[in-house]
């Protein structure tokens, strides 16, 4: 069944939005859907795994889970062509899978193994991938606002029509260097989308009250940043925002602000006590709210069969345990690894 | 197949916890996201989600039970009869880790220093200032990737006339005056080298950079090696660093001992012409973040400077720039030129000093420190920056590690006074080290 849902991705890829008929249409909006089922899915089962090796000390330090906030991800990555960058902040899992990289090798850096993808120097916060466009992974809250600036400055520099999307938090939309980098990239006309994951806590203090300003997406108003809220609760939404964003930057028009209103399910990291919230308001939003079961829904209604999404997630459940497997086997890195890419030689 | 639920671990310090109260009981239907416990940490109280979806068979450790380690069974969990792949317990930790294998020299250490300068030729007599801007100049005119950016470096021509005629030699789309925004600018520049561009970061002066700082140390010098080499960052950050003539505390100081305790970078601090030129030039080239500490005071003075197409100076090369046999003088930046002042006149008194400048501080030439303090069998370092953790403490410590019975004398260090730098003139020329202060330093020991 991976091969069916991969099937169904390629076959989203190629076709694109606007077929024909009322029939095209719906088939290709099932197909999407079905990709975004899988995509999110994916970073659910993977991210419920990395919780329960936490829990087993298989994991150590920060491990900040991306559970509820599938969705924002995978439709922001919909809109994305080859050679557009991704960079974010430490709670990266999911935006590392949405770009494609090997839940295997993500898993065995949360692990600490030689085959992660950091080789065991990075963890759960600092994971990179040349090839996937995807440069990490920042500890610095706000820091990598300003680096995602300078990835659509390289796009710049460069003439290409390439696109950076910058994700940060909410907490992070305070700092300092995200209002100058603001400045700078609407100065500069840079190209890049800068993606507000509002998921209402910056650890434990809410955004009413870390936040003067009540609509995020107009924080780059002053700077003449156009900025839009989407429900990030609806990878549809978030896809078409995704869309019309990601254009106007190619299209040379400067950088772009999405406010994406999401929510988190777990703790800010493994070691939240969470009382800031009550168990209410989570469940609540779970119930009502929940990215994956909302296009499961759909997918129902455009007729998808209950079995085949089943069979979706039996296939992905068994390739997350693969990944686990692969990342509690893996050996840990040689200790002569310790003096390795502190500077590039030669 | 029944799934074990095991104790959590649910913070980075947690061994052990209490479990603190049961919210589910056997026979209970446990959904994914359902909390089923509550557990004492040794911080908080913590709520215990269910990850797998079952029936509650059996309660393995009761509530109220102190002490439970991490990962003991705590209850069973009758799935729904699909495998649902358990997870197998951790292997157990090695009782000890295996000493990593250490390079021979100190991590900072750079190649020994023996080897003679090359001769390259003819000079020119050329200001320090000339010497960056040539630098820049020639190497943006090999490599597309480079360009320059900061305050004032375009349409005025650099604060300090440092890049004069950039703007019209290689345009604004490679020589761009930013806004005064150092922590914006710094990590846009980070971005790009991360993205493969070589940026060269202006600051008007290093004391400008402390805002920016986060980005020079997280993101630039880290960068490599939490990405297991993966993702480099080729970058310059230069600028005047220390005091520059009564501009008082904020705009004077030596970020030397800074910068150089960082593993990840590379620092750099021209005196001459010469290095100013040939260190800029290896800077810009260096695949690695390079500091470059330039000197204000010093961007006027004039040195006879390789006219050599291909010049370069390599970092991590001290340089012997005066020889001698009875005290060896340490110094970088402006305060190469108080100790050859120093060495004058103690010439005049017959004692002869040798004075290297290290012109690299990461990594540090202290092969060639060695090998001098070995013929003179005494050190004096000289910095204009604050003794405490300072690089005069950090040669001469290595000194007493590597060539300790070599010493006929404590070693001594000359520096800037422990206090801001002051504004009023007198005060300010107390508190900075003057070539007198190094001859009764040397004074004291020969």
């Amino acid at each position: 069944m991976a091969q069916a849902a991969a099937e169904a991705k390629k076959r989203g890829r190629e076709k694109g939005n606007g077929s024909g008929t009322h029939a095209g249409q719906d088939g290709a909006r099932r197909e999407r859907l079905l990709r975004a089922y899988h995509d999110m899915l994916l970073i659910r089962r993977f991210e419920e795994k990395a919780g329960q090796l936490y829990g087993m000390g298989l994991i150590g330090g920060f491990c900040h889970l991306y559970i509820g906030q599938e969705a924002v991800v995978v439709g922001m990555q919909m809109a994305l062509g080859p050679g557009d960058q991704v960079i974010t902040s430490y709670r990266d899992h999911g935006h590392m899978l949405a770009t494609g990289m090997d839940p295997r090798g993500v898993m065995a850096e949360l692990t600490g193994r030689a085959t992660g993808y950091s080789h065991g120097k990075g963890g759960s916060m600092h994971m990179f991938s040349k090839e996937k466009n995807f440069f990490g992974g920042h500890g610095i809250v706000g820091a990598q606002v300003s680096l995602g600036t300078g990835l659509a400055f390289s796009n710049w520099y460069r003439g290409n029509d390439r696109v950076c999307l910058t994700y940060f938090g909410e907490g992070a939309s305070n700092q300092g260097q995200v209002f100058e980098s603001f400045n700078l990239a609407a100065l500069m006309k840079l190209p890049c989308v800068f993606v507000i994951e509002n998921n209402k806590y910056g650890m434990g203090t809410s955004v009413e009250r870390a936040s003067a300003s009540r609509d995020l997406s107009q924080n780059g108003a002053p700077w003449g940043i156009a900025g839009t809220q989407v429900d990030g609760m609806d990878v549809e939404a978030v896809h078409a925002a995704a869309e019309q964003a990601v254009a106007a930057c190619r299209a040379g028009n400067g950088p772009y602000l999405l406010e994406v209103k999401t929510y988190r399910y777990r703790g800010h990291s493994m070691s939240d006590p969470g009382k800031y919230r009550t168990r209410e308001e989570i469940q609540k939003m779970r119930a009502e709210h929940d990215c994956i079961e909302t296009v499961q829904h759909r997918l129902e209604s455009l007729g998808a069969d209950a079995a085949e999404l089943k069979r979706i997630d039996d296939v992905l459940k068994r390739q997350i345990q693969e990944a686990a497997d692969y990342a509690q086997s893996s050996p840990e890195p040689d200790p002569s690894q310790l003096w390795t890419d502190v500077l590039v030689e030669g | 197949m029944a799934t074990q639920i095991l104790m959590p671990a649910l913070s980075p310090t947690m061994t052990e916890g209490k479990l603190a109260r049961w919210l589910k009981k056997v026979g209970d239907d446990v959904r994914a996201g359902d909390v089923i416990a509550e557990i004492e940490t040794d911080k908080a109280t913590m709520e215990v989600e269910a990850v797998d979806e079952g029936k509650l068979a059996q309660i393995l450790v009761d509530e109220g039970a102190e002490g439970v380690a991490v990962n003991t069974p705590i209850a069973l969990l009758a799935g729904d009869g699909e495998d649902q792949g358990r997870v197998a317990p951790p292997p157990p930790p090695p009782h000890e880790a295996p000493a990593a294998a250490r390079p021979a020299a100190t991590a900072a250490a750079g190649q020994t220093g023996a080897a003679p300068e090359k001769d390259w030729g003819p000079t020119a007599h050329i200001s320090v200032r000339e010497a960056l801007r040539d630098a820049m100049a020639l190497e943006m005119r090999q490599d597309d990737r480079v360009f320059l950016l900061g305050e004032e470096v375009a349409q005025y021509q650099g604060a300090y006339k440092v890049s004069q005629g950039l703007l019209d030699e290689f345009g604004p789309r490679r020589v761009i005056d930013t806004p005064i925004t150092e922590h914006g600018f710094t990590g846009m520049a980070v971005g790009a080298a991360m993205n493969g561009l070589k940026p060269i970061v202006e600051f008007m002066t290093f004391n400008f950079a402390m805002q920016a700082i986060d980005q020079i140390i997280n993101s630039a010098a880290k960068t490599l090696y939490m990405s297991g080499g993966q993702m480099g960052c080729p970058i310059v950050f230069r600028g005047p660093n220390g005091a520059a003539s009564r501009v008082a505390a904020q705009h004077s100081q030596c970020y030397a001992s800074w910068y150089a305790h960082v593993p990840g970078l590379k620092v750099v601090a021209p005196w001459s012409s010469a290095d100013a030129k040939g260190l800029l030039r290896a800077a810009i080239r260096d695949p690695n973040p390079v500091i470059v500490l330039e000197n204000e005071i010093l961007y006027g003075q004039s040195f006879d400077c390789p006219t050599a197409e291909d010049f370069v100076v390599p970092i991590g090369r001290a340089k012997v720039e005066r020889p001698g046999t009875q005290v060896t003088l340490v110094a970088f930046s402006i305060m190469v030129g108080v100790a050859m002042r120093a060495a004058e006149t103690l010439a005049e008194a017959g004692i002869s000093a040798e004075v290297i400048n290290l012109r690299s501080l990461r990594p540090l030439d202290i092969a060639t420190v060695v090998a001098s303090v070995k013929k003179t069998n005494r050190i004096v370092t000289v910095e204009e920056g604050w003794p405490f953790a300072g690089i005069g403490a950090e040669v001469n410590m290595q000194i007493i590690e590597q060539c300790f019975d070599w010493l006929d004398a404590p070693p001594m260090r000359v520096h800037g006074l422990d206090v801001p730098l002051p504004y009023a003139a007198n005060l300010e020329k107390l508190a900075l080290p003057q070539p007198d202060w190094v001859v009764d330093a040397v004074r004291k020991i020969v």
